[in-house]
């Protein structure tokens, strides 16, 4: 309790600290970008907007910046984040809640994959040690995560999209179809997410597998493995009940992690594809100067991250008593 | 993986030190000290590993390659319409050139360098801000230790690249110099926890109780006495750094938030995706850039893992014997 307990303050005190992040950086900068960005849009929306712009970055302003800040989380904590410059009028909220439903689609459902086949490839090449699996993997794996994910999405689109012709490369969907609830309408979707999804998949798999691995090779050392073998129970058995039970704990920590990482991960995946989720459309608002935008994606990530990391938490200390105590 | 887990599972399970760096590390080196013995060990793992020395192999070529560059050219790859727009590879072109008319071999060698400055800018600069919060925290103590690792914390649950984008997208774009200071400023926190946890696993060895009864000063006991200590740690913590700023420094480049002007891999590739590169036919464009990055990325990880490994015996490959089917078996149930 005392452990949930700490970690709750813990995750309030960073949920402050990146909302103050979040006020404070525009204010930081050298030669205040707020300025530009309102001097740009001046004109192109309707003054009452730009006025509550400028109260939202404090230019032109008589009000402290005490209060500013003050006005700021109240905004936050109401849910009101402004309309998007770039995309005027739609409000921010409007276009998050459709970059969203995109997103954990996508990277959501990558995540849950590679967890699953990394995990049991993880299990399998510790339990064959010194086989081809096992010592043809590390190697392979320090590559592909020095891979960018961005340069891996555009080779697979040179060889499958532009020279094969086989799947298709931008967008979410194609734009001569109506979105629906049609057959050939989710088909259209699959089609689209393949390519994405396959770069983000061989791209993150290689943590599963060798974490899982490494853990599991500790665990298979351990002298209940050993008693297990004694008794000449099966193999599968001691893989999975005995060994790869004790041994899965960091994986699945792990794995409720990343689910936090889910809106944030992929930002260049969907730049590359054009897939309109969270991450495309931070790099369109942050390369269209839409500050408003830009602020929301990015505390919209960063609570997805710390909920993400809250509940992890409370998972270790529900399966591992040693953490309880450890306070 | 171990990136993203803040929650205190990454402790260093035994000081590396410890274990002697490879076997005649301890040996020869009783008498040495123990970051002269650190050195050793990884050199001897250069020689002797190969994972090691690759990744040393392929980091050295590129520092070649950019000290050569900077000493015997003068020509600015970055010239547009220098040479005929699109040529194939060939002798004058190894690379060919691109739809601007730019040779893009030159434009692979000179981009090495702002990436490799920027590697070493932010490796070498993150680790030092690690270690002098990571240790100071652990050695001082009571409030300090709170704070420091109460911010170190904060900075490591924040995702990285998403903060990475909003400030450089404030800044309108980040030069050499301003992109290793934002890395740095936002990347330090992962080695600081290590560290911090390793100088606590050394904070009541006897050599430093002798130091303190000795009467040393706090800040003699933390360069002379612990950080020497830590050599390997510290090697890794550099090398953890430059390969996340490699990544970084051109996945930002990529999308158009580096310096426009300057030449380097990223900003190659973003050329490249505006200028359709693939769908034109210019695959080298993106293809060369990308496996510099790759290569560079590789060396940096190559040599971790490796010096992983030196430090870790049960991580290293097991040599696969070749045995009888009825023997492999019994092995197997033993």
């Amino acid at each position: 309790m005392r452990f949930v307990l700490r970690r709750l303050g813990f995750f309030l005190l960073t949920l402050w600290a990146a909302l103050t992040l979040n006020f404070a950086l525009p204010r930081l900068m050298p030669g205040n970008p707020a300025v530009a960005m309102i001097a740009k849009f001046k004109g192109g929306v309707s003054p009452q907007a730009l006025h509550t712009l400028e109260v939202q970055f404090g230019v032109n302003t008589r009000h402290s910046v005490i209060s500013q800040y003050f006005s700021y989380l109240k905004d936050v904590a109401t849910g009101n984040f402004g309309t998007s410059l770039s995309e005027y009028p739609a409000s921010v909220g409007h276009i998050i809640m459709q970059a969203i439903f995109w997103t954990l689609g996508l990277v959501g459902l990558t995540t849950v994959l590679a967890f699953i086949f990394g995990t049991l490839i993880g299990i399998v090449g510790a339990w064959r040690r010194g086989g081809v699996l096992d010592s043809v993997m590390p190697p392979v794996f320090v590559i592909t995560s020095v891979v960018p994910y961005f340069w891996l999405g555009l080779v697979l689109i040179l060889i499958f999209g532009v020279k094969l012709h086989w799947l298709p490369y931008i967008n979410s969907y194609s734009y001569t179809d109506t979105p629906g609830f049609t057959l050939s309408f989710i088909w259209d979707v699959i089609q689209h997410a393949i390519l994405p999804a396959f770069t983000l998949l061989i791209t993150t798999i290689g943590t599963w597998i060798l974490t899982m691995r490494n853990t599991m090779i500790t665990t298979l050392a351990d002298d209940y493995v050993r008693m297990a073998r004694a008794k000449g129970l099966s193999s599968r058995r001691i893989m999975f009940d005995y060994a790869a039970r004790n041994a899965i704990l960091p994986n699945l920590t792990g794995f409720a992690m990343s689910l936090g990482f889910v809106l944030g991960g992929a930002i260049l995946v969907e730049y590359v594809f054009n897939y309109q989720g969270v991450g495309f459309w931070l790099l369109a608002a942050v390369n269209n100067d839409d500050y408003p935008l830009m602020q929301a994606l990015f505390l919209l990530i960063t609570v997805a991250v710390l909920v993400a990391i809250l509940l992890s938490d409370i998972a270790t200390a529900i399966l591992d008593p040693r953490t309880r105590d450890a306070g | 993986m171990a990136m993203i887990i803040p929650g205190g599972t990454t402790e260093p399970a035994v000081p590396i030190e410890l274990t002697g760096l490879g076997p005649s590390a301890g040996r020869s080196g009783r008498s040495r000290s123990p970051a002269l013995r650190a050195l050793a060990g990884m050199g001897k793992a250069v020689r002797s590993n190969r994972k090691a020395s690759w990744g040393a192999g392929l980091l050295l070529f590129f520092c070649l390659v950019t000290i050569v560059t900077a000493i015997v050219s003068h020509g600015n790859p970055n010239q547009t319409g220098q040479f005929k727009v699109g040529l194939g590879p060939s002798w004058h072109h190894l690379l060919g050139t691109n739809g601007n008319g730019e040779d893009l071999f030159s434009q692979v060698i000179w981009g090495a360098r702002p990436v490799l400055e920027i590697a070493f800018g932010v490796g070498l600069a993150s680790t030092g801000i690690a270690v002098l919060v990571g240790v100071a925290a652990a050695y001082l103590g009571g409030i300090w230790d709170n704070v420091l690792s109460l911010l170190t914390d904060i900075l490591l649950v924040i995702p990285l690249f998403p903060l990475l984008i909003v400030i450089a997208g404030y800044l309108n774009g980040a030069s050499t110099g301003v992109m290793i200071a934002v890395l740095t400023l936002t990347g330090w926190s992962f080695t600081a926890r290590q560290l911090r946890s390793q100088a606590l696993s050394l904070r009541k060895r006897d050599f430093l109780e002798a130091a303190r009864v000795r009467g040393e000063r706090p800040i003699y006991i933390i360069i002379v006495e612990i950080i020497p200590t830590m050599t390997s740690l510290l090697v890794a913590s550099f090398l953890t750094n430059a390969l996340y700023a490699v990544l970084f420094s051109s996945s930002l480049q990529f999308i158009g938030l580096g310096d426009p002007n300057q030449v380097s891999w990223g900003t190659m590739l973003r050329a490249a995706e505006n200028n359709e590169a693939f769908q034109t036919g210019q695959t080298l464009w993106i293809i060369a850039p990308g496996l510099c990055i790759v290569a560079l990325g590789a060396a940096f990880a190559l040599l971790n893992y490796a010096f992983d490994e030196v430090g870790n015996p049960a991580l290293r490959p097991v040599r696969r014997q070749k045995q009888p089917r009825s023997l492999r078996r019994t092995s197997a149930t033993s």
